[in-house]
């Protein structure tokens, strides 16, 4: 039995050009024939690609390639080709992929993106498999392919005839590749599984507790792992009681490791391996370090707030955007509203720790390991290990909890610098605290407002000195504030500036990066315009996003990042939501209100109104939250997606509710749940909606965009409420007492 | 030190030190990760089992004080093998996990709530379930997977008289 490949150009170009692989020699991988004279494939399965299997029992097993952490792409990407290829979800078995992007395309999860960058191409593929199966079916039974179809996992011809999948594999598996012009996909019209709510594929495996997560691995032989880092970020190892440390029980080894000196990567650190986990956490216990803080030990968050707040009213360090004269629109302004918003550093706090298992023998390294972005992993560990990239194995694990921070592959690299010291397989397990005081973090920020009204109440002029943090000169992901970004482009007076505290601190991107805080500072300060206005907060927001349909990028403005911007969905979204909604319908006793916000982000439109009451003593209690989003034609996986809308109303208001880290001279102050509360079922909403609207737009993802306007519709149902203005994150730090 | 568990109603011998907690026995020695490490204080509850029936963090439980009190894991929680309790068939019935690593935490702080208080309002289940994080935010879910599960038990004992 042998199987070889045989290229043939016309087809396998189309093919690969649609399932996003171009490059000549990658056609190895997906066109499986037998050898010519040979026999059939091994095992008689049927490979018409790397994400399909038909097995001769008529099995179909789906590979994800995707890197899934709970955002449900392992069983709505599969869904999508089991939809075309018409086969019952239920007889589907989906299998995770390794690591392979030469075989399967980008295999990065993150940006909402899994959804969009394969959507088209997971139609075309299962409907490939699809066709080739058919054909299978009419070469046959000698009939015209036209005349049969599929029907459940079966072909069927006019006749009666009919055959299983799985006795079609082996003639399938004898034919080309057709050319995507000779593949007819099924029409949204006829979709079985598409748009409805399917159970996760993991659901059996979580609710019983069986291995799935990167902590759970278990190889023969195996040790476990602890790296104690300087709590001051990027902190260096002087000397540590190692001698000492390897008497303790359990433990095999202790060592120091130099770091490559990024505090993203490789930071310097020692090592305590031992035969268990308790043991290694035991003995780190009784580990006794010296470091050399360096200079980060200088930085404090109080300083930077204190320092920006004495140069609010001075020009910034750079002009984002600047429209019209807002200087002078301002001093003619019937109206002016000024403010200062602030949000601390947050962590992602994922409920698995980082980990990373790693085997380092004959030069070949093995990963197993719960990532986002596993070529980020390969690439750091290729260039601070010199471990070449075609000598790493990465075994994509499920992740507990991403929200961006397993974009980070410091992690990983940790677990591969260990286990080139350790003649075993390694796991490295983060501590809670580890892993607080250890994040890549979502950026503080502050902005200093003014806004202007005529004398009609429309909102003539808008100015924002913007602070922010940086790293090595530029703002930290999610602290870099686009010249386009809502309401930039849309005020005829508008100056945006930007000064940066350059610090030693890491950053790293946390869900919808930038739009989860500048949504929550910009519809909080629209909101105190409109009532400013005296007018209704979606009258209001309605006028000022104008008649026009589409918002061209730049718009004419200094910078031209952003994008494009769909006014009439962003229109449509607005309404729909309201009228959802109930807005202006509903009368609420004092204590009691709704606010409204919208937002665009990772193409995705969403507006969102809560309803809550605040108590004359300030607690806040969220009482029914309604979600309205625009994400294309077709929803994949409803019940994902609606999970994934329901989730990010409770992060949003996690997020807005409690969390905020201080970092004083160069570390992170709190260290476990305990000092960094996350929100729990008693805070969250009595109820929460979700609607979404189908438009004529391709399908984008929805891993994020639900999460911006969360934090200003509570606000703004907060001040409807009660008549207090939150201009501060957490709340915890805000007395909303009212009487 | 040697200790005999018993565990998801086998016995099991493991030799390990007194102060280890059960949370580490079970996952490093015992081979059964359905146990979750999440915080290692109590706070997070993603290692809630059950000893002689009520819910107990395993980070918190050094293996020493375990003695003879019967431990049930996420592994034990099916009434019996190619089984499902009645909140796992919930939880499968309205997908309510998200990344999946809080759920077995979840499902067996809700499972002795619900054998102590077979339909639960929603003030009872957030009083019982306040101990255990989700960080994906599938609360309301979590309310409605032991609602239903409450009806599928009332469901069963129906049929079953």
């Amino acid at each position: 039995m042998s199987t070889t490949t045989t290229p043939r150009a016309v087809n396998r170009r189309e093919f690969l050009k649609l399932t996003g692989l171009a490059g000549g020699g990658l056609a190895l991988a997906f066109q499986i024939r037998p050898a010519r004279g040979g026999s059939a494939p091994a095992g008689g399965d049927f490979r018409p690609n790397a994400f399909v299997r038909v097995a001769p029992s008529g099995a179909v097993t789906i590979v994800s390639k995707q890197p899934e952490m709970g955002q449900g792409v392992k069983t709505s990407l599969p869904m999508i080709i089991a939809e075309q290829l018409e086969v019952p979800w239920s007889s589907v078995n989906i299998e995770q992929g390794d690591f392979d992007e030469k075989l399967y395309g980008g295999q990065s999860a993150g940006g909402s993106r899994s959804t969009p960058n394969n959507y088209d191409q997971f139609h075309l593929l299962g409907a490939t498999v699809r066709t080739m199966l058919v054909e299978a079916a009419a070469r046959t039974w000698k009939v015209p392919a036209s005349e049969c179809r599929a029907v459940d996992g079966t072909v069927v011809h006019g006749s009666g005839k009919k055959l299983g999948y799985g006795a079609l594999a082996a003639t399938a598996a004898t034919l080309e590749v057709p050319a995507k012009e000779a593949v007819r996909l099924k029409e949204p019209k006829d979709f079985k599984l598409l748009g409805r709510r399917i159970a996760q594929v993991d659901t059996p495996r979580i609710v019983t507790g069986q291995p799935l997560f990167g902590l759970d691995l278990q190889l023969p032989g195996m040790r476990h792992a602890v790296y104690e880092k300087c709590p001051a970020f990027g902190g260096k190892v002087v000397s540590a009681n190692l001698d000492f440390v390897k008497t303790l029980p359990g433990v095999k080894d202790a060592f120091i490791l130099e770091g490559n000196g990024k505090v993203k990567e490789l930071n310097p650190g020692i090592a305590i391996i031992a035969d268990s986990t308790w043991a290694a956490f035991s003995a780190r216990r009784q580990l006794k370090v010296t470091w050399d803080e360096g200079k980060v030990a200088e930085e404090s968050w109080d300083k930077f707030v204190a320092e920006a707040r004495a140069k609010a009213a001075s020009p910034g360090q750079r002009t984002l955007r600047r429209d019209g004269e807002v200087e002078q629109a301002l001093a003619s302004a019937a109206k002016k509203v000024s403010a200062e918003y602030l949000y601390p550093f947050i962590s992602h706090a994922n409920l698995e720790p980082q980990n990373t298992t790693a085997h380092f023998r004959d030069g070949r390294l093995e990963v197993w390991s719960p990532t986002q972005v596993p070529a980020a992993g390969v690439g750091m560990v290729t260039r601070v290990l010199n471990i070449p990239a075609d000598k790493i194995t990465v075994h994509l694990t499920r992740a507990g909890g991403g929200f961006g921070r397993r974009i980070g592959a410091d992690y990983l690299v940790e677990a591969a610098a260990i286990a080139q010291r350790v003649p075993a397989p390694v796991k490295l397990t983060w501590s809670r605290e580890d892993d607080l005081r250890h994040d890549q973090y979502r950026p503080g920020g502050l902005h200093f407002l003014q806004g202007g009204l005529d004398a009609q109440g429309r909102v003539t002029a808008w100015k924002n000195h913007f602070f922010t943090f940086g790293e090595g000169g530029q703002p930290g992901s999610g602290g870099s504030l686009s010249p386009d970004e809502f309401p930039g482009r849309w005020i005829p007076n508008f100056l945006a500036e930007q000064t940066m505290f350059d610090t030693g601190w890491p950053m790293g991107p946390w869900r919808a990066p930038g739009s989860c805080v500048f949504s929550w500072v910009f519809h909080s300060f629209i909101d105190e315009l409109a009532h400013a206005a005296g007018r209704d907060p979606l009258t209001f927001r309605l006028e000022l996003l104008g008649t026009r349909d589409e918002m061209p990028a730049g718009g004419g403005g200094k910078g031209k990042q952003g994008g494009g911007y769909s006014v009439a969905r962003m229109r449509n979204i607005l309404k729909f939501t309201a009228e959802k909604a109930g807005w202006g319908k509903k009368k609420f006793a004092r204590g009691s209100g709704a606010g409204i916000a919208f937002h665009f982000s990772h193409q995705g439109y969403f507006a969102q109104v809560a309803e809550v009451t605040v108590s004359k003593e300030g607690q806040l209690r969220v009482d029914r939250f309604v979600t309205g989003g625009d994400v294309g034609r077709q929803i994949v996986n409803l019940s994902g997606a609606e999970n994934q809308v329901e989730g990010s109303v409770v992060d949003g208001l996690g997020a807005l509710l409690t969390q905020e880290l201080n970092i004083e001279r160069g570390r992170v102050v709190q260290g476990n749940f305990h000092e960094y509360p996350l929100i729990r079922i008693t805070e969250a909403p009595a109820k929460i909606e979700t609607h979404f609207l189908s438009t004529d737009h391709p399908t984008t993802g929805i891993g994020e965009p639900a999460i911006p306007p969360v934090a200003p519709a509570v606000c703004n149902a907060i001040f409807a409420a009660t008549g207090n203005r939150v201009r501060q994150m957490p709340l915890s730090r805000v007395d909303l007492r009212w009487t | 030190m040697k200790y005999t568990l018993s565990v998801n109603g086998a016995s099991r011998s493991v030799d390990v030190a007194p102060d280890t907690p059960l949370l580490w026995v079970l996952r490093d020695h015992l081979e059964l990760t359905g146990t979750k490490f999440g915080c290692g204080i109590g706070q997070c509850g993603a290692c809630t089992v059950h000893l002689n029936g009520v819910p107990a963090r395993a980070c918190m439980t050094p293996v020493s004080t375990v003695g003879r009190m019967k431990v049930t894991t996420i592994e034990g929680l099916a009434p019996a093998p190619g089984k499902l309790h009645p909140l796992q068939q919930a939880w499968t019935e309205l997908d309510v996990a998200q990344c999946g690593y809080c759920q077995p935490g979840q499902l067996m702080t809700a499972a002795a709530l619900l054998r102590d208080n077979p339909k639960p309002t929603d003030e009872d289940i957030d009083g019982a379930m306040a101990g255990n994080l989700c960080r994906c935010g599938t609360y309301t879910r979590i309310r409605q997977g032991i609602k239903r599960a409450a009806e599928l038990t009332a469901g069963g004992k129906g049929v079953a008289q």
